[in-house]
């Protein structure tokens, strides 16, 4: 078997360090190979055609090339040598950067006998592999999207307008998130409800958008391409099909409660539709609050309606769907100001967060878009916005950034200031991060055109005191202690993870942070990516971020699952494990080792049994077998065996 | 130090804005004046810091300050200023509104022979300039 063995400088990472003539005298002394060379770029266009030629002018079986990890370049160098006639398999990477150059840089001479030694182990590696073809898998071409704020519905648009299928589903009984409870956002201060409004029609009248809206994922199962996924319709004791939106019904329902739309700033009815631009438009009843639930008694709803839309049997209902792709994009919620001691743990109402604050500023809101504290209706005249709550704060919060913040804390200041021109705004902050196109531009007329005053620091405390918020922080910018007494005051709590994501994750199988957001396969180069294939992420599900970021995020996540669905099949490693049923006991041993759920023990047959989909060739399940029935392709036994020989 | 709308926006506050022609919430205390400034050995607060006193409207504390005496209005501040602030504009609208009371000023009567004995005379050009 004639080997070729390429050996790569990158530059001064590796030849800096390693004595590459050396080792190459090295192993063609001692170790048969067929071809050894070196190149400053192994991975550069001159480089790779250095492999191609020696491939084909020396006619090598093999190839082991030294260089850096196969994270990086297996992927490219397995390509160069199938263009040159030989199976990619067949192609070894040695990482002699990563795992040798790097971390024994003030050892060169280690180092150099460490490469020889990874390149040994690899040349007696290769030797044995075989020639193996990729498995195809089929792909359903429609996709699932949970969540549909802002960015779930621009995901579902973009894969639904190149012609796939798509099943929206959403928690609540209408779309937009809380984008529909922004009432103007910056950096333009354009309505939210007018950008956000024909974008929920479309997704609601788009022939191949599937809408499931007061619906969960009840369950998931499968893999990339063929994804089994359950939903849960909860009741809405309405027929949709047949109520027409007229509202008879909440008009008359003799049941007020606290609005969940407006945080709990106005009242609505046991039976409503959440606002008016609401899609669909279409009212829920709150079992929890209606009457005919609570009491055994009522019915208006039912007797008012003129076309018998009322159905108080209704009864949750599952629908199964076949999908290829899921975007997760489940959005955030805000940490609650109840949990903030020094704030007044909630308990002040002119304390209020950021959201409130959208509400008492929308057109559409509790006080039709006039500035007037929750307490008593007036309108406040000193204000006192509070940046960094939780955020940034390892001790009683996250230590994170919400990174929205100080962009609508400087909104909601200017906003102030256009509707009560008398007024004085003043923002406690700790740094202003404005990183965005026209974000910095729009906080300098915060402060040098409309008059709010920044004051660098934390608020120590906040307290109630004859109709007054007093607050008590400092500006260490003058070294001065200061003491307001405000008639309200907005905290800019920090963006958390949406209630349940931690338990959807766990359906799904994808991982999450420390916090609870959405774990990307690689921070800056596969940021819409799940580590699950075939799961993909956008919006504030993954982390904080404002509407255009969320937007975008949305339109790559679109893009990744378009281009998976560009073809009929797709091709998965065949480096994965194998089972020898001959030396298989079923023991079950390597079902629990398995990280990727792809064992299952098939109980008549008595064996193991691999779904080669699944599989990731990660290799637990070699190390669990205790009767060794089980192997890695290329990655057998005696191969370990002769690489732990070539070394010692 | 108290804050309120009233503290804010004192009429001083507004007439030094009209007497300088600068607008002090402009300024992001980024402190390059202060950095540049060749006289900061001899000032009780740094320029930067004067315009901070005037954005919290706490305009008695930057008329109290030594500062705005030893500025030589050398202009090395404003020409580096990144909000194109004029630091010496600032600093005579506060001398001036110091002095204008009239019975701030200096007297010529009240300075010692022996020191006119021996003074420059440019030295008290200079100085009726700036505190009269
Ligand atoms: C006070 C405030 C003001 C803001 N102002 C601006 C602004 O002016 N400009 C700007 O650009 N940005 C602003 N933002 C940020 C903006 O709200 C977000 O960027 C945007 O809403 C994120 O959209 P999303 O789709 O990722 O999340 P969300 O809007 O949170 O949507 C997520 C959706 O998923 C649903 N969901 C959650 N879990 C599940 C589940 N398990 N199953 C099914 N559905 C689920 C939710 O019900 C929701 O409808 C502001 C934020 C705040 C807090
Ligand atoms: S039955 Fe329930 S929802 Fe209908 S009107 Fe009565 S309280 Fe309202
Ligand atoms: S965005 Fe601004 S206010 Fe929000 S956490 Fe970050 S620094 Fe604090
Ligand atoms: S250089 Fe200008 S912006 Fe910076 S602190 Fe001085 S006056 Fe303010």
């Amino acid at each position: 078997m004639k080997i070729g063995v390429f050996v790569c400088h990158c530059g001064l990472n590796i030849g800096g360090v390693v004595d590459i003539p050396g080792v190459m005298e090295e192993i063609s002394r001692h170790d048969n190979p067929g071809f050894v060379t070196d190149y400053r770029y192994m991975c550069s266009d001159p480089g790779q055609m250095r492999i191609k030629d020696a491939i084909r002018d020396m006619s090598l079986d093999s190839v082991v090339v030294a260089a850096c990890s196969p994270a990086m370049h297996e992927t490219t160098f397995r390509r160069t040598v199938e263009a040159a006639g030989l199976n990619p398999f067949r192609c070894e990477i040695a990482n002699i950067r990563e795992q040798c150059s790097w971390p024994h840089r003030d050892e060169p001479e280690k180092a150099t006998e460490k490469a020889l030694e990874i390149i040994r182990a690899s040349v007696e590696k290769v030797r044995k592999n075989q020639a193996l073809s990729p498995l195809s898998v089929p792909v359903t071409g429609e996709a699932l999207v949970i969540g549909a704020g802002i960015a779930g519905m621009q995901a579902a648009l973009d894969i639904a307008d190149a012609g796939c299928e798509v099943t929206l589903v959403e928690r609540l009984p209408y779309i937009g998130g809380h984008m529909a409870q922004l009432s103007e956002t910056f950096p333009t201060l354009d309505c939210s409800q007018c950008i956000l409004t024909p974008k929920s029609s479309e997704v609601g009248s788009h022939p191949k958008i599937d809408l499931f809206t007061n619906s969960e994922i009840h369950a998931v199962s499968g893999y990339v391409g063929n994804f089994d996924v359950t939903i849960r319709r909860k009741a809405t004791y309405v027929n949709w099909d047949v109520c027409n939106g007229c509202g008879l019904c909440m008009e008359k329902c003799p049941q007020k409660i606290e609005s969940g739309f407006e945080l709990g700033l106005a009242t609505t009815k046991a039976i409503s539709i959440a606002f008016p631009q609401a899609v669909p438009n279409r009212p829920v009843i709150n079992p929890e609050a209606c009457r005919h639930f609570t009491q055994g008694k009522c019915g208006v709803c039912e007797k008012v309606c003129p076309v018998g839309a009322i159905n108080f049997e209704q009864e949750d209902t599952f629908i199964d769907r076949k999908v290829g792709a899921v975007v997760v994009a489940t959005g955030y919620d805000l940490h609650p100001k109840t949990e903030v001691g020094e704030y007044g743990y909630g308990v002040f109402s002119d304390v209020i967060d950021g959201l409130e604050f959208e509400r008492l500023n929308s057109a559409s809101g509790p006080t039709q878009g006039e500035i007037r504290r929750p307490s008593d209706g007036k309108t406040p005249k000193e204000v006192v916005f509070i940046q960094c709550v939780g955020s940034r704060d390892q001790e009683n919060g996250y230590p994170y950034c919400s990174k929205i913040c100080c962009m609508y804390t400087a909104k909601h200041a200017r906003l102030y200031k256009h509707k009560v021109p008398d007024g004085q705004p003043y923002v406690f902050y700790m740094d202003i991060r404005a990183g965005g196109k026209g974000y910095e531009e729009f906080v300098q007329r915060a402060t040098e055109e409309e008059g709010v005053l920044y004051l660098r620091g934390r608020v120590s405390r906040v307290f109630e005191e004859d109709g007054k918020i007093t607050v008590f922080g400092v500006d260490t910018l003058s070294n001065k202690k200061v003491e307001i007494r405000a008639d309200m005051v907005v905290l800019a709590t920090a963006i958390v993870p949406s209630r349940g994501q931690t338990e959807l994750c766990r359906l799904l199988k994808i991982s999450t942070d420390e916090w609870g957001f959405l774990s990307e396969a690689h921070p800056k180069l596969r940021p819409v990516e799940s580590l699950t294939r075939g799961i993909y992420i956008a919006g504030c599900a993954q982390a904080p971020k404002d509407i255009p970021d969320s937007v975008t995020q949305a339109g790559s996540a679109a893009a990744k699952v378009l281009a998976l669905f560009s073809s009929d099949t797709l091709s998965h490693s065949p480096e994965i494990a194998v089972v020898d049923e001959e030396l298989c006991t079923g023991c079950g041993l390597c079902v629990e080792a398995c990280a990727y759920d792809a064992r299952t023990l098939d109980i008549r047959r008595r064996l193991a049994v691999v779904n080669e989909v699944l599989c990731e060739g990660c290799g637990a399940c070699q190390v669990a077998c205790p009767s060794g029935a089980t192997c890695q392709r290329n990655m057998e036994l005696s191969q370990v065996m002769s690489m732990i020989d070539a070394v010692i | 130090m108290k804050l309120s709308r009233e503290i804010i926006a004192t009429e001083d506050k507004r007439k030094l804005q009209d007497i300088s022609g600068e607008e002090v919430l402009s300024c992001y205390q980024c402190g390059k004046c202060s950095a540049g400034c060749a006289m900061t050995s001899a000032m009780d607060l740094l320029p930067h810091q004067v315009i901070r006193l005037l954005q919290l409207g706490q305009v008695e504390d930057a008329l109290r300050s030594q500062t705005i005496w030893v500025c030589a209005s050398c202009l090395a501040c404003s020409t580096r200023c990144p909000r194109g602030m004029s630091l010496p504009n600032v600093m005579e609208s506060l001398r001036s509104t110091f002095l204008r009371p009239g019975d701030r000023c200096l007297n010529p009567a009240d300075i010692p022979y022996e020191l006119l004995e021996i003074l420059p005379e440019q030295a008290l050009v200079a100085a009726f300039r700036k505190y009269t």
